[in-house]
């Protein structure tokens, strides 16, 4: 029971029930909104989890062939091979909306348009496990991106749906609460006033007619 | 337009260099915190980072959390996986639902 600082008016009473009906269509807003976020959220984190696991392991394995790799060359020509990268590879970034939060869409942009242009030394002198680390990682790259992308919408979206549940709770178990009690406790004390009001009536009647009667 | 590059240990991201991505070498503590303030501060989409040097940099990587770029994602360096980058994923979880509900 929390009852707010106001004077105990007409007036203000219909103030407080205006902001009362504001105050719980804001809150279902809200909770529609967290409901929909949620939803989202959820079906992008499993995606997410299963991206992970996928990458780590395809990456787990590229570094095992580059640790062969660099144990069958020298560490000079490996240098040299990986040196001069014929590929380039940039991204474009995109903005999609997910319930008013912005999130970013990375789409490749690739400098060759034969994206298997990525071996950027002769093939002679370099040791398989060097091809094999360079191809499996080259797969992995459409996958990677998509993780980067799932996994910034799933950190921004996180932060949105607590940000929201805070606010559904605040009007859910604060605001609208105090607004009721403070509403009662207004309407009781405008009762009480019109009562005591019309009780005196009735006493300054007797004391009249008394007094008539007196004369 | 947005970059994307690559930091770590040589051993873990020189393959990447193939593949048309930039790499940033670094091993000291010193280094890895110069690289990547470098790295934010230029064109940068996404910074695929080792989990091994994720570690030193948990700070400016939770700042960059609320922005949209650059997207911080780890990766399992050459020393093997230590399941920090599931672990973010259990804390965005547990962050939005309020308890861990992934298995």
């Amino acid at each position: 029971m929390a009852v707010m600082n106001v004077n105990p008016t007409r007036m203000e009473l219909t103030n407080l029930k205006r902001r009362l009906v504001t105050a719980r269509r804001g809150h279902k807003l809200l909770k529609d909104k967290r409901d929909e976020l949620m939803r989202q959220f959820l079906e992008l984190v499993r995606e997410n989890k299963r991206l992970r696991e996928k990458v780590e392991k395809a990456i787990t394995e590229a570094n095992r062939h580059f640790s062969m790799a660099t144990a069958s060359m020298s560490e000079e020509s490996l240098a040299v091979s990986l040196m001069m990268p014929s590929q380039r590879m940039s991204i474009e970034v995109n903005e999609k909306n997910i319930m008013s939060v912005k999130t970013p869409v990375f789409v490749p942009e690739y400098k060759l348009a034969d994206k298997g242009e990525i071996y950027s030394y002769g093939l002679a002198f370099t040791s398989g496990d060097l091809d094999e680390g360079v191809r499996s990682l080259s797969e992995i790259m459409p996958d990677m991106l998509r993780l980067a992308e799932v996994e910034k919408t799933c950190q921004l979206l996180s932060t949105e749906i607590e940000k929201t549940r805070r606010r559904v709770n605040a009007l859910e178990y604060v605001m609208i609460p105090d607004y009721e009690d403070t509403i009662r406790f207004i309407t009781m004390k405008l009762d009480e006033n019109e009562r005591s009001n019309t009780t005196r009536l009735m006493k300054i009647k007797d004391m009249m007619l008394q007094s008539s009667q007196g004369i | 337009m947005y970059k994307i590059a690559v930091l770590g240990d040589r051993d873990s991201i020189c393959g990447f260099a193939c593949l048309g991505v930039e790499t940033a070498v670094a091993y000291s503590e010193n280094e890895i915190k110069e690289q990547f303030s470098r790295l934010i501060n230029e064109n940068y989409g996404i910074i695929y980072i080792t989990e091994q040097c994720a570690d030193i940099l948990k700070d400016e990587i939770s700042a960059l959390e609320a922005s949209v770029t650059p997207a911080v994602i780890l990766i399992p360096g050459v020393k093997g996986n230590t399941g920090r980058g599931m672990e973010n994923i259990g804390r965005a979880v547990e962050k939005a639902v309020g308890s861990l509900i992934l298995d």
